[in-house]
Parts: C-alpha cells; sequence; structure tokens
C-alpha cells in the first residue's frame, strides 16, 4: 500500500479530530442522561422576583451572599473592578424611563433585585465570536470560562448591565473558597447561570433557597400547574426593557 | 526586496531606533498588563471598551482610506495617482497591523485568541471583522508586492492582479462597514444605534486617510527627494474636502435626530459628549476642540485660494485628521458606555498603562510605513539613476 506523508496526515488528522468530536458528543449525551435521571426535566426555567415580598426584610443580602460565595465571586471594593451575579438597584435604575414622579414611595425607594434575565433571545449570545456564551434549551444562557477570550462583546451587547469581567486576578479577593464550585481566571467574562450545577442535582437556584421571604419564585414556564405560572397568571407583572425584544425570563411583580 | 530598507542616512536610522526604543517601552508596559490583567487599564464594569477599540475603529478607516487612491487609479484611470497607489497600499498595511495589535492588546485571554477560528461564529460581527481585516492584509500585500517588483524590473503587472485589485476595493468598503456593525447592531447601545453609522465611518475614513496621505507625501518631498507632484495633492485634497462634507452633514444629522427627538436613551448620550451629564464633563472640551477643528479645516479647504496653497493645505490636513481623531479615538467608544444601561454616569479616561501600549502600537504602524516607504523609494531611485 502506497501513502505518503501528506495523505497519511490528513487521514491522521481527520482521524483525531473526528474521535474529538466523537468524544464531545458521547459526553453531552452522557450529561443529558444523567440530568434525566437525577435533575429537573425542565423545557422553560424562569424566575418572578415578587419586591413587596423582598421589601418585607429591609437591608437583606442573603440571596447575594448565597451565589456569591456559592459561586466564587470575588469581592472588590470599588465600583471599577466589581464582579456580581445579583444585586440590588433602586426602582429608577432597574427600571429606567418606566418611573415617575409620583410612583409610591415604597416602590421608588427601595431596592429591586437583579440578575441575568437568561433572555429568550439573548443578545450577548449574538455576539460571541467564540460561542463561549450560549443558550442551551431550557432557557439558561450558559457561559464556558475555559473558551471566553475577554473580548467584553457580551458586556458591550447586554442592555441590562448583567455581565462582569475579572479585570484582576479573583482568587484572592473570594473570601470564603466554595471547593465544590470553579474558580475564574483573570481575562474572562461572569454572571449568572441560574445555578445550572445545582438543577442538575434537583435543587433550586442558591438565591431561591436562601430567601427568608420567598420572594423569588423559580420553575418551569412550560408546565401550566407550576407554581411561577399560576403567580404570572394572577398578578401584574413586569420585565426589564421589554421593547428591545430580548424577552427576559425574569418577571417582577411590582 | 526588503534588504533596501537596511541601508539609509543616519536620519533614517535615528528615527527607526527612536521608533525602536518608543515599540519597547509598549513591550515592557504590556508586559506588565498581562501580568496583572486588564484592571490596569481605565476600563470598568460600565465602561467596557475604551482607548484601544477606539484606536482600532479609528485607524480600520485609515486602512480602507487606501481605496481613495487604488479607485482613482485603476478605475478611473486617473494617471497622476500613479505615484502614491503603492504609498496609500503601504499605509493601510501599517494601518491593518496597528488594528490588529490594538485588539490583541485589549483582549482579556489573549493566548486564546485562535478561538476565533477554531469556534468560527458567524453571528458575531466580530467574526466577520476579523476575517475582513484579515483578507485586506492580505490583499494589499499582494497587491502591493507584485506592482513594486514589476515596477523594479521594468515591466507590466501580471494580467491576474487586476482583478484582485478591482476586489480590494470593495472590500476596503467592508471593512469599515463591518467594523460600524460591530456597534450599530447593538440595542443595548443607543447612542451607536443608527443607520448612519456605517456610512459616516467612510466618510471619516475617506477624508482622515487622504488628509493623512497629503501630508505623508508633503513630508517625503521635504526630507527625501521624492516628489509626487502638485496635482494628486490637490486631487486628495478634493477627495478629504467632499469627504469631511459628508462626515459633518452624517454628524449633524445624528445631532438631530438625538436631540430633536429627546428620546432621553438618545439624548443624553450627546449630552454628555457636548455639555456633560451629571457633572462629568470629560470630553466636553475635547468635542469642541474637534468641532473648531472641523470648522477650520472646512474654510481652508473650501475656499479654492486656501486649498491650492500648501502650506494652508498642511493645516488644512492636519485639522481634518486631529478633528476626526477625536471623534473617533476619543469620543464614539466610550460615550456608547455613558450613560450605562442603568443610567448612570460613569467615567473612563485611559491610564498611563494604555497610553504607553497605545503610542508603542503607533510605532509599529510607524516603523512599518517607514520601512515599507523607504523600500518604495529605493526601488523609484534605482530607476531615475539607471
Amino acid at each position: 500500500m502506497s501513502i505518503n506523508r501528506r495523505k497519511f496526515l490528513a487521514i491522521a488528522g481527520g482521524t483525531l479530530a473526528l474521535g474529538v468530536a466523537g468524544k464531545q458528543t458521547l459526553k453531552v449525551f452522557a450529561e443529558a442522561e444523567a440530568r434525566k435521571s437525577e435533575g429537573f426535566a425542565c423545557k422553560r426555567w424562569a424566575m418572578v422576583v415578587d419586591l413587596k415580598k423582598c421589601h418585607e426584610t429591609e437591608g437583606c443580602t442573603k440571596c447575594i451572599e448565597a451565589c456569591h460565595s456559592t459561586h466564587n465571586v470575588p469581592h472588590f471594593n470599588n465600583k471599577k473592578d466589581e464582579i456580581k451575579w445579583i444585586w440590588k438597584e433602586k426602582f429608577e435604575h432597574a427600571f429606567i424611563e418606566q418611573e415617575n414622579e409620583y410612583i409610591p414611595s415604597d416602590i421608588k425607594n427601595k431596592p429591586a433585585l437583579l440578575l441575568c434575565n437568561h433572555c429568550e433571545n439573548p443578545p450577548c449570545v449574538n455576539v460571541c465570536p467564540t460561542q463561549a456564551t450560549w443558550k442551551r434549551k431550557d432557557g439558561i444562557v450558559m457561559m464556558d470560562w475555559h473558551r471566553c477570550i475577554g473580548c467584553r462583546y457580551c458586556m458591550a451587547a447586554c442592555p441590562y448591565s448583567s455581565r462582569s469581567f475579572n479585570w484582576r486576578e479573583p482568587r484572592p479577593h473570594i473570601k470564603q473558597l466554595n471547593p465544590d464550585f470553579p474558580t475564574r481566571t483573570r481575562g474572562v467574562v461572569e454572571k449568572c447561570t441560574f445555578c445550572d450545577e445545582r438543577l442538575a442535582k434537583g435543587l433550586k437556584p442558591a438565591c431561591v433557597e436562601a430567601c427568608p421571604n420567598k420572594a423569588m419564585v423559580f420553575g418551569d414556564l412550560e408546565d401550566p400547574n407550576s407554581e411561577i405560572r399560576t403567580m404570572l397568571g394572577t398578578n401584574f407583572s413586569m420585565r426589564r426593557k421589554p421593547e428591545l425584544g430580548t424577552q427576559p425570563e425574569i418577571y417582577y411583580i411590582i | 526586496m526588503l534588504e533596501l530598507a537596511f541601508s539609509g542616512s543616519k536620519k533614517y536610522w535615528a528615527w527607526v531606533i527612536f521608533l525602536l526604543i518608543l515599540i519597547g517601552c509598549g513591550v515592557l508596559a504590556y508586559m506588565y498588563q498581562f501580568n496583572q490583567g486588564l484592571g490596569v487599564t481605565g476600563m470598568s464594569r460600565d465602561v467596557t471598551w475604551g482607548f484601544y477599540i477606539a484606536q482600532f475603529t479609528f485607524l480600520v478607516g485609515v486602512a480602507a482610506s487606501a481605496v481613495m487612491v487604488v479607485l482613482p487609479y485603476y478605475v478611473h484611470h486617473y494617471k497622476s495617482f500613479g505615484k502614491i497607489t503603492i504609498l496609500g497600499e503601504f499605509l493601510a498595511i501599517g494601518a491593518v497591523i496597528m488594528c490588529m495589535l490594538f485588539i490583541f492588546v485589549d483582549m482579556g485571554q489573549p493566548l486564546r485568541i485562535v478561538n476565533v477560528f477554531l469556534y468560527p461564529s458567524p453571528n458575531s460581527p466580530m467574526f466577520w471583522d476579523s476575517v475582513s481585516l484579515g483578507g485586506y492584509l492580505v490583499l494589499n500585500v499582494i497587491i502591493s508586492r507584485y506592482t513594486l517588483d514589476s515596477e523594479k524590473k521594468g515591466i507590466a503587472p501580471p494580467k491576474w492582479l487586476k482583478p484582485v485589485v478591482i476586489l480590494s476595493i470593495p472590500w476596503a468598503v467592508s471593512i469599515h462597514t463591518v467594523t460600524a456593525f460591530l456597534y450599530q447592531g447593538l440595542a443595548a447601545r443607543p447612542f451607536w444605534l443608527s443607520a448612519v453609522m456605517a456610512p459616516r465611518f467612510l466618510a471619516t475614513a475617506f477624508s482622515a486617510g487622504p488628509a493623512l496621505l497629503i501630508l505623508l507625501c508633503l513630508l517625503l518631498r521635504k526630507m527625501t527627494k521624492f516628489d509626487v507632484g502638485s496635482e494628486p495633492i490637490q486631487k486628495l485634497a478634493i477627495i478629504t474636502t467632499y469627504a469631511m462634507l459628508l462626515n459633518i452633514f452624517f454628524l449633524l444629522m445624528e445631532i438631530f435626530t438625538g436631540l430633536y427627538s429627546g428620546i432621553p436613551d438618545h439624548a443624553r448620550h450627546f449630552q454628555f459628549l457636548y455639555f456633560g451629564l451629571d457633572g462629568n464633563y470629560r470630553l466636553v472640551p475635547w468635542m469642541w476642540l474637534s468641532t473648531a477643528f472641523a470648522i477650520i479645516s472646512l474654510i481652508l479647504l473650501l475656499i479654492p485660494k486656501y486649498r491650492k496653497n500648501e502650506k494652508l493645505l498642511s493645516i488644512a490636513a492636519i485639522t481634518v485628521f486631529l478633528s476626526i481623531w477625536i471623534d473617533k479615538g476619543l469620543g464614539m467608544v466610550v460615550t456608547g458606555f455613558i450613560p450605562s444601561p442603568l443610567g448612570y454616569v460613569p467615567d473612563y479616561w485611559p491610564t498611563w498603562v494604555e497610553a504607553t501600549i497605545s503610542v508603542s502600537i503607533y510605532a509599529v504602524g510607524l516603523l512599518i510605513v517607514t520601512v515599507l516607504y523607504k523600500v518604495a523609494l529605493s526601488v523609484r531611485r534605482m530607476l531615475k539613476t539607471t
């Protein structure tokens, strides 16, 4: 059999590529299988934030602490380097252009909880040049911190300021390391992932679990009998910047 | 042919060494940034793109402007541009390489940059931008290499080169259009969300680029014995005049739409740029300086008596270039982030690290242009003497 060097290299390269691709596919199937057996079998995750309930405990930051400690979110003491997955913002900033002079002061002056909206049409996913952020079938907008090149295009594209960038080495700024969750390196973007790692185990997101007032309800929009659907069906709810067509999956009951 | 760049006068070598020192400073500054992360820049969670991306955007325009000498020469057979097409193409090569370097230094994970090609994402304008910039570099290298080579040998350029040259014309338009698409397709940033952005980018490119070329031609005449003559310079001046008028026209369209409609999302950005917002006046003096430069340049360019005076023309070219550099290189990118989508008015100003790295990238560009121009001029001098 005659085989020259070039041909050999082509075949070897092709086999290697197929092998890698095949392994990846198997891995994805295995993960999906695992999720089905132990986690929620879900179609479209979403969250309702009931601001009235949230305001019952003034100055509460339990959800923020739970999220940030679970996910090894570093704590910087300045706005410039700041990293946050979930945070509080005054109404006029959270619902910009929707405020008016006469809205009740308990709405106006009290904060709203903000996090990634896991949009149905996520602009961040559209612009990413490496597919390091993508939309999962169950609605979660995910991040691959190993693929992200740190171009920050997703941050320019996000209308909700939901994304943070590791401007500096994050590890020294993690208060207490959670060994069960990865830390990030400097130079990559990060954000809320709806606790995909907890959902896979059948647990609710950390923030939802930590809330003492049950102000956050997490569930499947595709299931008409779910608690979240009942809440949305019986209360008037708002979303942030609905006019942009991103279809946020975080709903607010004011 | 590059060996021609290794013999030169003392002045030439002094200039090259000066540029190399600047580049060395930039390498040191970059090593510091690489070690510490992008936190050493002035960028923040709210202003995620700054001076680097702005310089990239400005220089894409300079690169695209080569088409303003290539098109009249190859399509309209405007012979007097024969001497300067190569200068335009070499300028484009230097500019594209600077663009690539500015993107590279802006990456949080520069070593992963190949991911753009490992996981090609046609959704992303950034993917197309890297494709079009890379292609444009290759086109200009091929074109300038073969035209100069044939000139040296005293033969006509190869036949296959003509279609490549013609291809480079729409390609030049595409690099700046795709660069505008990076910005103008983002619903999150009302300041950039304007259909006139790509046309305006082209207008700024076709005024700042030829203005720079005028200055380079005048400089070459002064520093070397190479004289392109006054005809092509006057032609470049007319191109600059039309493009600058279009640029100002488009700018006024933007300002009218933004301010007259009064939609806060749009108006507040212009307010920040020209009048200051919530106590942040960072760019106000710069934008008015840019306006003053634009007015001065248009007076000098529009009155034929002034335009034909090469001293005044050089002032016009400098003011055009600076006016557009301030507008694109300082104002345009940062203002997309100020105010932020949540209504905050963050501040941004480049740090010394950003400044040093940026100056050194400009030095790389100047070095490339110097070396390539040296080669072109040496070839021409050899032809003259033989």
